[in-house]
């Protein structure tokens, strides 16, 4: 009887606790170089501002789990970023909660495709060519060149999944960057890709985190590669190699941060998003990654030393173009379906 | 007859922990998997009067203007997002382009409460395509996801086809696994059984050592061993940059997003669980067997083909069947080291999971790839059998 006793106190005693330790607000982001930066000028001075501990994860993204924490319940995540794509498809479903546009300093403080009902736009970031200056004196210079093995020998390093890649063999194939969406809402435009990646397939390499490409590219592995511009400015930065962004027919994106429906700490995520979103804290980003950002009065905060690197530099979105998203969130299952298919054979 | 119960009620008290933790962990996640493959309620459910009439619609045009009106009345209905959000999710996935026609379609029904005329709102309402996809998904049960999983569909007249060879790859992709797994499970036995009876015959530190040398990677973490790998088998990496310094080879072999590297790779990883079963059953031979056959004049390949090999099969058995069930669900490995024609059966099952949040597919590649498995395992169990049987 004691031993029941013991037990059942035991049992007791850590439900109590449990229940009464709440869980630290939680931030998820994108690892890296990036999160590394956004933990010196976001996640400790807020922690600091509001004297309470802030923990952090990171994520590859992924729609699926943010809808099923979300579906479980209790989601253990508060703030996460997300891409344009999830974004848009989370906010259909009602798996964010509202923002508080008040908070954050208005929507007209914002570049318009930061705004949406769920999320504050934090960055601009882009896909682009990548290689290596030091191997590579005379560069590649487009997609086309991207698909040129006889002038540019070695493998290609591209992102897996069918966004970006089926946009990439489209262009390298000449269609012009304002017809691109046209062409590829047809069957015969996605054919058209598919048939261009046929012609690269032995050469390709896919990657899946953002750490990937830059590794590839340093050992020597991958002659080029799609990559996220920011993480190539840092590498130059930290460890003085010579990568080279190529900006035309690079495809830019806003990321956004959300909150998780019925997070535990959702109110205090809406102030560390306000806090995240603040003009001079936002400024301090590019000195770290040279990412663009949203928040108009932070980009003109900017030190010019940085413009060169930030996808929203006039130069640099000359021959830019915009993900498309409503693209995406209406094809995105179907075509990833088909590339994998692609993938397999 | 409580004497006799007692000792029983107190056996069965002491399992009941397992029992539990096996129907929590084990049995209803696989119920839970069927039902996800085949049940495919949200339709039915939302969209309950526009499910109700479409069952009774011929599919022939023009659309009935029932049923438009029963789809607006149920969208109007329903007031919980994350539901719509399912019937949305589930629609698209059928047909692309569903979910920006359900957002235009529920923005323009929010602004009024009066009569809608769908095909005002989108002329995409006018096909009759889009409204057979909802007929097509009201009915609670599913066989799409199963069907899907083994590269079938139904077509327009419900009749069951293949579907495009570029389209769905699951059939190819699922026999890779298996050839994967059976190489990894020979590779592992061709080192695995040798270094096992080396163990075997040595004692004291050595003995030590050598276990060492099989428990230690066994201690690291799976990610940090195939990282360790990736670097060693890249390019210029350690094997590559030894064969060309001693001019064994010119140009590097590829050995990094190549089969050769995967099976390297998930070799080495599932290694202990090949030696350490074979090792444990050998342990329990008598270490004079050997020499009492070559006493009696046979040749050592005859003594270790007639005396070593039978006595040590359960071993070997049981650690390939380890290997062989292990390697079937790997993951990372083949993600990270393996090429694009490397990738295994549950690279897909990740991508209906985490990427495209479909539960239904995601549940229906497990069941196939459970159902394989278990008619294997059926298999081994029947010839294994055989094999004592006429021992």
């Amino acid at each position: 009887m004691k031993k029941w006793a013991l037990l059942a106190s035991v049992l007791a005693l850590g439900a109590m606790s449990s229940a009464s330790q709440a869980r630290d607000l939680t931030i998820t982001s994108w690892g890296g170089s990036y999160q590394t930066a956004q933990q010196d000028i976001y996640f400790k001075p807020f922690s600091e501002k509001v004297g309470k501990p802030v923990l952090d994860e990171s994520w590859d993204g992924g729609y699926g789990v943010l809808q099923a924490k979300v579906k479980a319940g209790a989601p253990n995540w508060d703030a996460v970023q997300v891409e344009a794509e999830e974004l848009a498809l989370g906010c259909d479903d009602g798996i964010f909660e509202m923002i508080d546009w008040d908070k954050m300093g208005g929507e007209d403080a914002f570049m318009p495709a930061a705004v949406s009902d769920c999320g504050v736009g934090t960055i601009v970031w882009s896909l682009a060519l990548a290689y290596d200056g030091s191997k590579l004196s005379d560069g590649p210079k487009n997609w086309a060149d991207f698909w040129d093995v006889k002038k540019f020998p070695g493998k290609r390093a591209l992102r897996k999944g069918a966004k970006y890649t089926l946009e990439f063999a489209l262009l390298a194939d000449g269609v012009p960057a304002d017809e691109l969406y046209d062409v590829l809402s047809t069957p015969e435009g996605i054919d058209r890709a598919f048939a261009k990646l046929d012609e690269l397939k032995p050469d390709l390499v896919w990657w899946e985190s953002g750490a990937q490409p830059l590794q590839f590219l340093a050992s020597g592995e991958v002659a080029m590669a799609a990559s996220y511009n920011g993480r190539i400015t840092s590498i130059n930065k930290t460890e003085g190699k010579n990568f080279k962004i190529v900006w035309p027919g690079s495809i830019y994106a806003v990321d956004s941060w959300v909150i998780l429906k019925d997070a535990e700490n959702k109110e205090l995520a809406q102030d560390f998003i306000a806090f995240a979103s603040q003009p001079e804290n936002m400024a301090k980003l590019p000195e770290y990654i040279a990412y663009g950002l949203t928040n108009k009065e932070a980009s003109s905060m900017v030190p010019d030393e940085y413009k060169a690197d930030v996808p929203t530099t006039p130069e640099n979105l000359e021959e830019a173009l915009s993900l498309n998203i409503d693209f995406w969130i209406d094809n995105s299952e179907a075509l990833n379906q088909r590339f994998n298919a692609w993938l397999a054979q | 007859m409580t004497a006799r119960l007692g000792p029983h009620l107190k056996a069965s008290a002491l399992v009941l922990p397992l029992v539990l933790f096996l129907a929590l962990f084990f049995v209803w996640p696989i119920i839970a998997m069927l039902k996800q493959s085949v049940s495919d309620p949200v339709v039915h459910n939302t969209l309950s009067q526009t499910s109700a009439i479409a069952a009774q619609w011929n599919g022939k045009a023009p659309v009935p203007a029932a049923l438009q009106d029963a789809l607006v009345a149920d969208i109007r209905a329903t007031t919980d997002r994350q539901e719509m959000g399912a019937v949305v999710r589930r629609l698209n996935s059928a047909k692309s382009g569903f979910r920006t026609l359900m957002r235009k379609t529920r923005r323009a029904i929010r602004k009024t409460d009066g009569p809608i005329n769908l095909g005002e709102v989108d002329k995409r309402w006018n096909e009759v395509a889009w409204w057979h996809t909802i007929a097509q998904a009201s009915s609670p049960y599913t066989d799409r996801y199963l069907l899907a999983a083994l590269d079938y569909g139904r077509d327009k007249h419900n009749q069951i086809v293949a579907l495009p060879e570029d389209a769905s790859a699951n059939r190819t992709i699922l026999a890779r696994t298996f050839v994967i797994s059976l190489s990894v499970m020979l590779s592992c036995l061709a080192i695995g059984l040798p270094f096992a009876m080396v163990i075997a015959s040595t004692s004291g530190w050595l003995r030590n050592v050598l276990l060492a040398a099989v428990l230690l990677p066994l201690w690291t973490s799976l990610l940090v061993r195939t990282t360790a790998w990736f670097i060693i088998l890249q390019n210029n990496g350690l094997i590559n940059s030894a064969l060309q310094a001693l001019g064994i080879t010119d140009q590097p072999i590829p050995l990094i997003f190549e089969r050769t590297g995967v099976i390297i790779a998930m070799t080495h990883v599932l290694l202990p669980f090949m030696v350490l079963p074979i090792y444990s059953v050998l342990l329990s031979m008598p270490g004079n067997l050997m020499q009492a056959a070559s006493s009696l004049g046979a040749h050592p390949i005859v003594a270790f083909l007639k005396v070593m090999l039978p006595l040590s099969a359960r071993g070997i058995a049981s650690g390939s069947l380890l290997v062989f069930m292990s390697s079937i669900g790997y993951y990372i490995t083949p993600a990270l080291i393996g090429g694009p024609s490397d990738q295994m059966i549950s690279s897909v099952i990740a991508f209906y999971a985490t990427e495209s949040a479909n539960w239904g597919m995601a549940g229906a590649l497990g069941l196939v790839l459970l159902s394989i498995t278990l008619l294997l395992y059926v298999v081994y169990g029947r010839l294994s059998a055989e094999k004592k049987g006429v021992a």
